[in-house]
């Protein structure tokens, strides 16, 4: 039989191998003779084998989305998507800025509003292969979800009699829940924005408001359940027709 | 700064092996890989480049643990999940049965042997990176490690948890 000493922590450096070999042999040696121990470690060889069995598919898992989310996989602010995210931030913060003076025109709900109807418009609208969600060839369905998510029933204007035609529309995230956009082209692929989101029950009816710094201007008001931005890159008389025909569709 | 993303990201799978055993729930471990994350890109500054990356995201995830126990009044029941039910099954159903049996003992060790057994065990951290990991010396790793084998052996064995060890000396 051995002299040698073992120890408790000889038995754990055995269990997970990192024990130099030399060792390992005074070690068996040691739990040769006694049936116990050797049991004992052994158990703890097969905790560890069963954790591995347990826990290991989770390395194979394809891991979610949100743990791919910009904060952790900054790869390179080049990257299309975080440039994406990086305009975000940067036209939140320019218009955010430019119509900072909205804020004093009306109730500040309204005013954050409109400043999200105009990032998102400036967001969206010089989109070439993706400006929107649900195309105009499906209008019906377009509306129907739209109002379903929005728990609204929503109307979309048709302003073809003043040169714009409906490109579809995207469901996107408001201050208090979704928020509808329908965006609308004309012949010089100009575009406009119709972002509506659900109000809160007992929000007064507005007068319209304006506001335009730079080339985007926007016109928004309340109108029973539903608040209404409408945004583009056009001057306050072209931009003040087309709501008034929006307003009008909208209240026959 | 732009580096942290593709340094962190071929750990993300061992932190969540890692979160998933140590809170045995998938969303809450998930939860937990996210705080973790999003940490260390708030505090990518205090990691000192060539050291262990692997090591450090543990130490985070520790903290990030411990805070949120410490939020908890009360103790988390571990519920009977059914991913892990649904896990391919790597030998026989009696083994299975052993397997769902290691994941409830794991929980009813306390979370300081817990976390020195997996990461230990399962993580294969040295005993010195898990010392410096969870900021303890290596002899309580040491301690914790018998103590977390040993009840997890008697737990897994039905029998009565002992709660001092021989000492083989």
């Amino acid at each position: 039989m051995s002299m040698v000493l073992i120890t408790e922590a000889d038995f754990h450096a055995y269990v997970d191998g990192v024990l130099p070999e030399a060792r390992c042999v005074e070690v068996e040696a040691y739990l040769a003779a006694r049936p116990q121990e050797a049991e004992r470690v052994q158990a703890y060889r097969q905790q560890n084998e069963a954790l591995h069995r347990l826990f290991d598919p989770v390395l194979d898992e394809p891991v979610p989305e949100r743990l791919q989310a910009p904060p952790p996989v900054r790869r390179s602010l080049f990257q299309p998507r975080y440039a994406a995210v990086v305009a975000w931030i940067v036209l939140g913060g320019v218009i955010g800025w430019q119509l900072g003076s909205m804020k004093q025109a009306g109730p500040a709900g309204n005013a954050a509003f409109a400043r999200r109807a105009a990032i998102a418009h400036v967001v969206y609208s010089p989109e070439v292969r993706h400006p929107v969600e649900v195309g105009a060839d499906q209008e019906t369905h377009l509306v129907n979800w739209l109002s379903k998510r929005l728990g609204a029933q929503l109307k979309v204007p048709h302003l073809g009699n003043l040169g714009y035609t409906l490109v579809g529309g995207r469901l996107l995230p408001g201050d208090n829940g979704p928020v509808a956009q329908f965006m609308y082209q004309d012949a010089k692929g100009l575009r406009l924005t119709l972002y509506v989101r659900a109000n809160e029950k007992g929000a007064r009816e507005t007068a319209f408001r304006f506001a335009q710094e730079n080339n985007i201007g926007v016109f928004y008001w309340i109108d029973g359940r539903l608040g209404y931005a409408l945004s583009a890159e056009t001057d306050k008389a072209e931009l003040l027709r087309v709501a008034t025909a929006v307003y009008r569709q909208l209240n026959p | 700064m732009e580096k942290l993303g593709t340094q962190v990201i071929p750990h993300i799978p061992r932190l969540r092996r890692y979160a998933r055993a140590l809170t045995g729930e998938r969303a809450a471990a998930d939860d937990l890989v996210q705080d973790t994350l999003e940490r260390a890109c708030n505090k990518f500054h205090l990691w000192r480049r060539g050291s262990d990356l692997r090591a450090w995201l543990f130490t985070i995830m520790h903290n990030v643990f411990i805070n949120q126990v410490r939020g908890r009044a009360v103790i988390p029941t571990v519920p009977l999940n059914d991913e892990i039910m649904e896990l391919p099954a790597h030998s026989a159903h009696v083994d299975r049965l052993e397997i769902r049996d290691l994941d409830a003992a794991l929980a009813r060790l306390p979370d300081e042997q817990r976390e020195v057994l997996l990461l230990v065990a399962l993580e294969q951290l040295s005993y010195e990176e898990t010392a410096k990991a969870l900021g303890i010396p290596i002899g309580t790793v040491m301690s914790r490690l018998s103590r977390a084998r040993e009840r997890l052996r008697c737990i897994m064995a039905g029998l009565p948890e002992v709660t001092t060890l021989k000492v083989v000396k």
